[in-house]
């Protein structure tokens, strides 16, 4: 029994369906992402579990006891919502206590408690300002420390950076991390932002148009999506149709046209995939390289060049392929004809639909 | 010189529109009892017989009543309609708005008329009441409007952080919607009370033995040698309606800054 479960969950507004049978399970302490594009349901499965909507269909339990039909003042889960929700008509230590009334603390017993929060996420001091006096990135904190006052087993978090700049958006990254493990409670989090999800969480849901497509760590999810949308979706990526030849113990044979007959790791093929299949073989930029010899390569074109400090990224042009490929490079430039190594390690095998 | 004509063009906009009010104060001041120039001195003994005036005061004390009540229940039953139809996902949500906001587009008269025809048929006697009800009908648009147009201003997710927080329905709306629909209460409560006060044809129509103050002042047209005390009492009057509704649109206003603080 997990600690959070989802399990065949629908979810429909005026006949749209929104949430189709989506089956999650989450562990105590965890720090997990639901992850996808806008529209893709993960806003309208958070609020699911917070009780904001109600299913059509399918269960949610959290901690052994199920909260499906539980209204949200009743269930052991805090959010933070997007537009963080700060009651504009009090301060910020009323914020904070907001959601203590029912404790009936001691005045002095709700002061410490408001007081070690403030603490916890360094606003020290800021108890008697108002909304208005606050900026961006202190509203967010008051948002998260008046969810994580009340100690909840579950903390909801609804795009909590995006209202954020980039530079405050990575500070604040840091800290959600640090302050997780702080606090040891399991965070729940939507992200349409994969770098953010990458970064942050232990294991990532990417969700595509109200489907989960890939539950998976963000180094399995980035080595081996399982779909051609997940690949797609999370960092830049590379593909090439191919049809397999030979599909061995530990090894397969494709024909990747342009690239050549190729022997890569059985492993490396997805789930399902057969003798004789047609399919997309996907590689990261970063894992191309560039080669002084000619056996075994690719000869292209650089077409493209955009320098980013600590490496460069290339669109390098192959005859007989439209598009450009995209490869990563740390390597001092090489300029005009270059030759492409493709190590077949890196090299996915991916349905082809 | 186009900003000239213009401006003589508002000049006389201006004119044209309160020039007509201000003869009201002038001549309630003015020591005559016929309503004509030149003005004959200045008395306040319109003003003076206004006070002693037992009548007026029971008429004024029947509209004050009958305001305050209007206003109560136009603004409550607004608020819960307005939360309705700016909160919940409604099917026939636009249709009920239409139906309340109808009675906008119907002539007073007509209201008038067709409510004295339904009070007989169920028998109740015309009375302070029945305008309570008739003046509902006129007043809760307006609630509604200011309202909808307030509740639409805050974040529907500060209502769900309250229920987040562990506030049923009933706590959150005091320790959130109310504070922060205060200032739209307030404006619907003052709108609806000054459209209850000033109206005339229905309070005309229902109000039977009971005048209301537009009522008397009605009466007291027949007889000439009173139309400077009417005068005087149509000044009063002027001066708070146009206090009560600045008051409304400041208090409005006053809101609307506090509850867009956002993200």
């Amino acid at each position: 029994m997990s600690f959070l479960e989802v399990s065949k969950i629908s979810k429909s507004f005026s006949g749209t369906p929104v949430v189709k049978e989506v089956t999650l399970e989450v562990e105590r302490g965890e720090f997990f992402a639901l992850l996808g594009p806008s529209g893709c349901g993960k806003t309208t499965l958070l609020r699911m579990i917070a009780g904001f909507e109600t299913p059509n269909s399918g269960s949610i339990s959290i901690d052994g006891e199920t909260m499906t039909r539980v209204p949200p003042h009743l269930r052991p889960t805090n959010m933070v919502f997007q537009s963080y929700a700060i009651f504009p008509h009090l301060n910020v230590f009323d914020n904070i206590a907001y959601g203590l009334r029912k404790e009936r603390l001691s005045k002095e017993g709700l002061r410490a408690k408001v007081k070690a929060m403030l603490e916890t996420i360094q606003l020290e001091g800021l108890e008697g300002r108002t909304p208005d006096q606050l900026s961006g990135g202190q509203r967010q904190r008051v948002a998260l420390a008046r969810a994580l006052v009340r100690k909840p087993k579950l903390l909801l978090l609804d795009e909590p950076l995006g209202a954020l700049d980039k530079r405050l958006r990575e500070a604040m990254q840091v800290e959600l991390r640090a302050l997780q493990r702080k606090v040891g409670i399991t965070f729940l989090l939507v992200t349409h932002d994969q770098q953010e999800a990458l970064s942050l969480c232990d294991r990532i849901a990417v969700m595509d148009q109200g489907r989960i497509l890939q539950i998976a760590g963000p180094r399995e999810l980035y080595e081996h999506p399982n779909c051609r949308a997940v690949a797609d979706f999370i960092g830049e990526i590379n593909f090439f149709h191919a049809s397999v030849q030979q599909i061995g113990q530990a090894t397969a044979t494709v024909n990747a046209g342009l690239l050549g007959t190729l022997t890569l790791p059985r492993s490396n093929l997805a789930q399902g995939i057969g003798l004789d299949d047609h399919i997309l073989l996907a590689i990261r930029p970063e894992h191309i390289g560039f080669a002084d010899s000619i056996a075994g390569t690719v000869m292209g074109e650089i077409v493209d060049t955009t320098f980013l400090g600590d490496h460069s990224h290339f669109h390098v042009r192959i005859a007989g392929r439209s598009q450009p490929i995209a490869v990563s490079s740390s390597a001092s430039p090489p300029t005009g004809s270059v030759h492409l190594v493709f190590p077949p390690e890196f090299l996915i095998g991916l349905c082809s639909d | 010189m186009k900003n000239r004509g213009l401006l003589i063009y508002a000049l006389a906009y201006l004119a044209f529109l309160y020039a007509p009010v201000l003869v009201l104060p002038i001549f309630s001041f003015n020591n005559s009892e016929f309503i004509a120039f030149p003005l004959s001195g200045f008395t306040t003994r319109w003003y003076q017989n206004l006070m002693a005036d037992g009548a007026m005061q029971h008429a004024l004390g029947n509209s004050l009543k009958v305001g305050l009540i209007t206003a109560l229940f136009s603004t409550g039953l607004g608020l819960t309609a307005a939360k309705a139809l700016t909160r919940y996902r409604l099917s026939g949500g636009s249709a009920a708005l239409g139906f309340i906001c109808l009675p906008l587009f119907i002539p007073d008269i007509v209201l008038g008329l067709s409510l004295l025809m339904v009070l007989g048929w169920i028998g109740l006697p015309l009375s302070l009441s029945a305008v309570v009800l008739g003046h509902l009908l006129i007043c809760l648009p307006f609630a509604l409007t200011v309202l909808m147009a307030r509740f639409e201003g805050f974040d529907p997710n500060l209502e769900e952080a309250s229920a987040d927080l562990g506030d049923d329905g009933w706590m959150t709306f005091w320790r959130v919607t109310f504070p922060l629909m205060l200032p739209g209460i307030s404006a619907s409560l003052l709108l609806t009370f000054i459209t209850s006060f000033d109206e005339f044809l229905v309070a005309y129509f229902l109000s039977g033995t009971e005048a209301t103050l537009p009522v008397y002042i009605w009466g007291q047209l027949r007889f000439p040698e009173r139309l400077p005390m009417v005068l005087a009492l149509g000044a009063i009057i002027l001066i708070f309606s146009v206090a009560l509704v600045a008051v409304a649109e400041y208090v409005r206003n006053l809101g609307i800054k506090k509850a867009t603080v956002g993200a």
